[in-house]
């Protein structure tokens, strides 16, 4: 007789809840009428993850991460959201298309010169391709986008363009699963600035999956800021359904390809979700390219963020430059792995990886794990891990000066996330990232 | 200057501390009055830094004994923010880097916290820009330096200076500078030495920690004291540095021996030392 131990039956029963969540989320989906691409597109990746169910922790790239929270999201699609949220006003030079999954965001807007819709039949030969060059065609979080997506969001850049894109999702207390594609390609010599801001409060997930392509000499600068936020408690709880509790859930993967001499600079700031993971993935198709990542992330509460990110040279004198922060605090977890892949051709490689964790809370916890698979022999690679709690000798030097002890720790804390906000584009001050980030009501 | 009839500022009666069940000072006693200069010398790992860090209140520090009282008031019962704000002032001889917090905010804080005990209004960032840059001359500091992080990649003789800026700004009524000549140049020791001297008054005392006569022949101390294992040995005035410099510290090692043969219980009961206002 074969007994069963009971952590195994757990994990059965979540995958068949897992199961069960996506296929009623699929069923739910309306049937694509517009594209046979797209649509066949979507097929293949429910025929993926058809028996596939939710990551698992027994995966190595979800080891320490508990994907469940998902199958607390409504498995529907979002409604289109009858009083879209109110956004701050966007600061000068910044053009907003604002992203709910349903309307057209180019609809009615002029684009500037050098800033274009990219023709249909090159979106079907270029979509996916940044993630197959990536490796990550078999994700779950991006078959899962490819499970719901029924619109691609595709852009051509030509030119060095004087404007911020603000790509904007806010799916406010609504709950259900928002899917959002999109395909940015910069032509040899273009350059963009893109500030990619996700907002939610509500029992929902947004997936976000978005491929980048740095011809040579291109320059993209990136910021994501994921702005979770917990849920209002509800004044009338037992009128709403039981999932109206739920964190929202983000599941966000980038994937570049960078052509010789391009520039990538991604700065990324996550909290408050009740699970968000990033994958943000470079490949430097021929080396020669450089690639700048920043990183910081908090939790607070129960909240996971997890950050996987994977950086490979394909061809030599590549650079990458990365620098990961989290905050824990609650009984937060905080998960880090970073990816750095040097193989034989990549020789001259200067690749400098650090990432720095501060632990707030005896109940938090951080796992963080640099992954250096380094082949070629004539490189340069740093890497550096530190968790830490707050200096108290930074604490008693603000004190020393008449700083009380909260004050000097919100000062250390707001200085540990600045330098990683600081490099944020220009117009994200709009969106309080320091306040959010904090968990602070943001200010009017 | 010494004014017999002056407000006692501080007094430290036989204060012992240890840090990590590890005793440091053994028996330390001090009392400072208005106008006062104080030298405190002493080889290397004598305590000199870890007596300035008790009164600062560092928490790594535990007080076993004595007491010290500020004015009248117990020192030892207060928050070390509490210290700073009531007027007492700690230049660290390894002063910390702070990266991502600005030294102007940093600096506009701490002197907010400072002139709100002293009852003055708080300055918004335009009037606090104006203070700053009028003491940055007192200590000869380029106002590029308020843009950066707190010390973060000061020069050793950068972050003295800031650490003078620092004093100037919160106009402390008893300054602990701990070797803040160590590390400067010429130059710098005599801008130091002059920030220092520019500030001195009746009403405040200064205490510098140091182990160079140089910082004395710009900044004449009233009192030098020289600490040797966790106490103060020997009280002069400024003579004693000059002899200090001429014959070194050998003769401590004799004085200590001969204190803990006649106190075999160790140091602590020894009262060798004089206390300035014994000398006064
Ligand atoms: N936090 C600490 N942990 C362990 N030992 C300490 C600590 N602080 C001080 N000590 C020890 O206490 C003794 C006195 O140190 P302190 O820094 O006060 O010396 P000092 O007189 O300032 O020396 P210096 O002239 O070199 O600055 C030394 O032996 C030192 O190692
Ligand atoms: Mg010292």
């Amino acid at each position: 007789m074969v007994t069963i131990p009971v952590g195994e039956l757990r994990v059965q029963s979540r995958s068949l809840a897992g199961e069960a969540w996506l296929s009623e989320l699929f069923s739910s989906l309306p049937v694509l009428a517009g594209s046979a691409w797209l649509a066949g597109q979507q097929q293949r990746a429910r025929q993926a993850l058809a028996g596939e169910s939710l990551p698992s922790r027994r995966q190595e790239a979800w080891r320490f991460t508990d994907a469940s929270a998902i199958t607390a999201i409504p498995a529907h699609r979002l409604e289109r959201l009858a009083a879209p949220a109110a956004l701050p006003a966007p600061a000068a030079q910044v053009l907003r298309l604002v992203l709910d999954g349903h309307g057209d965001p180019l609809e009615g807007l002029a684009l500037p010169e050098g800033l274009e819709r990219l023709d249909p039949a090159v979106v079907e030969e270029l979509c996916g391709e940044a993630l197959d060059a990536n490796g990550a065609a078999a994700s779950w979080p991006v078959q899962l986008n490819g499970a719901l997506a029924h619109q691609v969001l595709a852009l051509r850049v030509s030119q060095p363009l004087p404007i911020v894109l603000e790509l904007v999702s806010d799916t406010g207390d609504a709950a259900g699963v928002l899917g959002l594609r999109l395909l940015l390609v910069l032509d040899p010599g273009a350059s963009l600035e893109v500030l990619e801001v996700h907002r939610a409060r509500g029992a929902s997930l947004t997936s976000v999956v978005l491929e980048a392509r740095l011809g040579p000499g291109a320059r993209l600068r990136h910021g994501l800021l994921a702005q979770g936020q917990p849920p209002q408690p509800a004044a009338a709880a037992d009128e709403l359904p039981s999932s109206a509790g739920a964190a929202p859930v983000l599941l966000h993967h980038l994937a570049v390809v960078q052509d010789p001499a391009s520039e990538l600079q991604l700065t990324a700031a996550v909290s408050g979700w009740g699970l968000a993971r990033l994958e943000p993935m470079v490949v430097q198709r021929s080396g020669a390219a450089f690639t700048r990542l920043r990183g910081l992330q908090r939790v607070d509460g129960r909240q996971v963020v997890d950050t996987h990110s994977r950086v490979l040279f394909a061809g030599p004198d590549g650079r990458l430059d990365q620098v990961h922060k989290a905050l824990a605090d609650g009984a937060g977890r905080s998960v880090f792995n970073g990816a750095v892949i040097v193989p034989r051709q990549a020789q001259r490689t200067d690749a400098a990886q650090l990432s720095r964790s501060l632990l707030l809370s005896d109940r938090a916890r951080i796992d963080t794990k640099p992954e250096l698979e380094i082949v070629a022999d004539d490189v340069k690679c740093a890497h550096g891990a530190t968790v830490s709690r707050l200096q108290q000798d930074e604490l008693f030097y603000l004190q020393s000066r008449g700083i009380a002890a909260d004050q000097a720790a919100r000062l250390l804390l707001r200085g540990f996330c600045e330098e990683v906000l600081a490099e944020l584009p220009t117009p994200s001050a709009l969106w309080q990232p320091l306040a959010l980030l904090m968990g602070e009501e943001p200010a009017p | 200057m010494i004014r017999p009839d002056a407000p006692v500022l501080l007094e430290i009666c036989d204060l012992r501390a240890s840090v990590e069940e590890q005793p440091i000072l053994k028996g330390v006693n001090l009392t400072i009055r208005a106008g006062e200069i104080h030298a405190v010398m002493g080889r290397n790992g004598s305590g000199k830094s870890t007596l300035s860090k008790v009164l600062a209140g560092h928490p790594a520090y535990r007080v076993t004994a004595g007491s010290v009282h500020y004015r009248g008031e117990d020192l030892l019962a207060l928050l070390p923010e509490q210290r700073a704000r009531i007027g007492l002032f700690l230049g660290f001889q390894y002063p910390v880097e702070i990266p991502g917090v600005s030294n102007l905010e940093f600096l506009r804080v701490a002197t907010n916290a400072r002139r709100q005990e002293q009852g003055l209004e708080e300055l918004d960032t335009f009037a606090f820009e104006d203070l700053v840059r009028e003491r940055l001359k007192v200590v000869q500091m380029d106002p590029a330096f308020l843009e950066r992080s707190v010390n973060e990649g000061f020069s050793g003789g950068e972050k003295k200076r800031n650490e003078i800026l620092q004093m100037a700004l919160l106009d402390p009524l008893v300054a602990i500078l701990d070797e803040t000549d160590s590390g400067l140049d010429i130059d710098a020791l005599r801008i130091v030495a002059g920030g220092v001297n520019h500030l001195a008054s009746a009403d405040n005392a200064t205490l510098l920690i140091t182990h160079y006569q140089r910082l004395l022949d710009v900044i004449t101390p009233d009192y030098v004291h020289v600490m040797a294992a966790g106490q103060i040995l020997r009280t002069g005035g400024k003579e004693l540095a000059l002899e200090l410099e001429e014959s070194g510290y050998d003769w401590v090692d004799a004085e200590l021996e001969r204190l803990e043969a006649s106190a075999p219980e160790g140091l602590a009961t020894a009262q060798a030392s004089r206390t300035p206002a014994e000398v006064g």
